[in-house]
């Protein structure tokens, strides 16, 4: 028996490294390594031409308490917790309803979320823009109402920010709160109504932790991503709403200073992780956040 | 009362589109495109003349088909791999595979470009290919995991005792089960491919893909037939989607 595990083991060597090696070598140089330079970047200087030298500094990690900097991060912040809590309050009832209709087209309102998703989301955003523009339909709409005299500036402020960023994760937000509810158990809300709860009793004692899980991967999906997004803060934003991505984004393009950019990059890499790790505290299943 | 609540939902995820399948029809020459000068269909027609468009159009199918080729291949036989066999290390593997997933995309765009940069990898098709590749591999794994959890790995040993190889066992009877996972997975990367903007932007050299072609005009004004060029792209994935899907859902059952 010993001698027949002993020959297992060896036969399943290559094919265990023949199947996982080309995965980790590809996570190793794709990911792992280029992480490593942006970490070892960040503590960089740049010489009088702009090149990146490995000459050790703390400057760049010194920068990013500059008052306008943090104030961008908190806008940011701020940006990504109002994307959040509207993505749950409309995605929940949203999902809730789609994830537990009779109707037989449940199939395709499902899928009705996720098909606008399938053109390219910068001209999404731009349609937006074009929607809200001073000659856009709903000025036009307003004025030949005689509800506006002239256009009215709904663009380029916090607001249109939020409302590009929720367009853009909401369906981040849909699909793991719709797999969650569509989960539930039917059984447990009748035992609940059976016991003599009432529906907004079994709602907030039953339905919502039991689908607490999607809310957190959703949250997860939505508020990350948000920090980021900086397009989304350039087209509808118009450059009033920065998000952290946007800071990143110009040291490493018209800039110039890698860095800086490296360290920014670090601050983001940090905020990502503190929030993986309460989700996974919380009790979040990972491999949820990815189908 | 739930009815109007969905519509509205649902109008809010379609406004842009209609905006956009609205403007390719617009007959107006000046930028930036906006006011409404009537009915044509001109831009569909002019599409055609547009090279740079088109040439755009085309690299980032290439590299959608190419990368979602690369990730599916590696992805599949990677979740396979680490659902089969034990071994050090996985939590690692299974650490860096979350990274790109859970990362704001930015950062895995400016952590590629150091790369690249740093090992003088001139940025272009590849530098996007690989690009690409890096972010679709967990979430074909994830899809294939997902399809693996219950998967029954007595028929492989019955396989292998029948006396068939790993290989033929692999291609004959590992596959045929996981094909919906691996088609959903593989559907993702392709779609995460096409959409791609900000990684892209970080990776892409002087290579323009239709993405980045978009947020190079958006600041004079994006033109009628680049909304033409995306209601087709629209029309051509919806197509795409509900034919693959019925065969998965087919497979399903």
């Amino acid at each position: 028996m010993a001698k027949m595990t002993k020959h297992r083991f060896r036969s399943n060597t290559l094919p265990a490294v023949t199947m996982v090696g080309p995965v980790t070598l590809w996570l190793a140089f794709f990911v792992a390594i280029p992480l490593l330079y942006v970490l070892v970047m960040s503590f960089c200087s740049l010489d009088s031409g702009y090149n990146v030298v490995f000459q050790f500094t703390l400057a760049n990690y010194q920068r990013l308490l500059d008052p306008n900097y943090v104030q961008i991060y908190l806008s940011s912040i701020l940006v990504a917790f109002l994307t959040t809590v509207i993505c749950v309050a409309i995605g929940y009832p949203f999902s809730f309803l789609i994830a537990r209709t009779q109707s037989k087209h449940k199939a395709l309102l499902y899928m009705l979320v996720i098909i606008p998703f399938w053109t390219n989301s910068l001209i999404r955003i731009y349609g937006w823009r074009s929607f809200l523009g001073a000659n856009g339909p709903l000025n036009q709409f307003l004025m030949n109402a005689g509800l506006a005299s002239r256009p009215i500036q709904f663009l380029f402020n916090r607001g249109t920010t939020v409302l590009g960023m929720v367009y853009c994760l909401f369906p981040f937000m849909v699909l793991p709160l719709y797999t969650a509810i569509e989960k539930l158990d039917q059984s447990l809300l009748e035992a609940s109504a059976d016991l003599g709860a009432k529906k907004a009793a079994t709602f907030v004692k039953v339905i919502i932790p039991l689908t607490m899980s999607g809310i957190f991967s959703g949250s997860i999906m939505v508020f990350i991503p948000s920090l980021g997004y900086f397009f989304v803060a350039d087209i509808l934003g118009g450059g009033n709403s920065d998000v952290i991505g946007n800071l990143i984004e110009r040291q490493f393009q018209s800039g110039n200073n890698w860095p800086l950019g490296a360290a920014l990059s670090i601050i983001l890499i940090l905020i990502t992780l503190l929030l993986v790790k309460i989700y996974q505290k919380l009790g979040g299943d990972m491999d949820s956040l990815g189908v | 009362m739930s009815i109007l609540f969905c519509s509205l939902v649902y109008l809010f995820l379609f406004l842009p589109i209609g905006v956009i399948v609205v403007n390719s029809f617009n007959a107006t020459t000046t930028k930036p495109y906006q006011t409404w000068k009537g009915f044509t269909f001109d831009w569909y027609g002019k599409l055609f003349d547009n090279s740079t468009l088109l040439n755009a159009f085309g690299t980032t199918m290439a590299i959608a088909l190419i990368s979602t080729l690369l990730s599916t291949a590696i992805g599949t036989i990677a979740a396979v791999g680490m659902y089969k066999y034990k071994f050090k290390g996985k939590n690692v593997i299974d650490g860096l595979l979350y990274i790109p997933v859970v990362i704001p995309e930015i950062v895995l765009g400016i952590s590629l470009l150091t790369l690249f940069s740093n090992t003088h990898i001139p940025r272009g098709m590849l530098t996007l290919v690989l690009a690409h590749t890096t972010f679709a591999i967990p979430y074909v794994i994830f899809n294939v995991r997902a399809r693996l959890s219950g998967y029954d790995n007595s028929i492989e040993e019955a396989s292998l005792d029948l006396g068939a190889n790993r290989i033929t066992t692999f291609f004959h009877i590992t596959l045929p089960v996981l094909a919906p996972g691996i088609g959903g997975g593989a559907l993702l990367a392709f779609t995460l491919s096409i959409d791609d903007v900000i990684v892209s932007y970080f990776t892409n050299g002087q290579v323009k893909t239709f993405p980045l072609k978009v947020m190079e005009s958006i600041k004079s004004g994006v033109a009628p037939d680049v909304n033409a060029l995306s209601t087709l792209i629209l029309i051509g994935t919806i197509l795409l989607v509900v034919l693959t899907q019925s065969n998965l859902f087919k497979k399903k059952k």
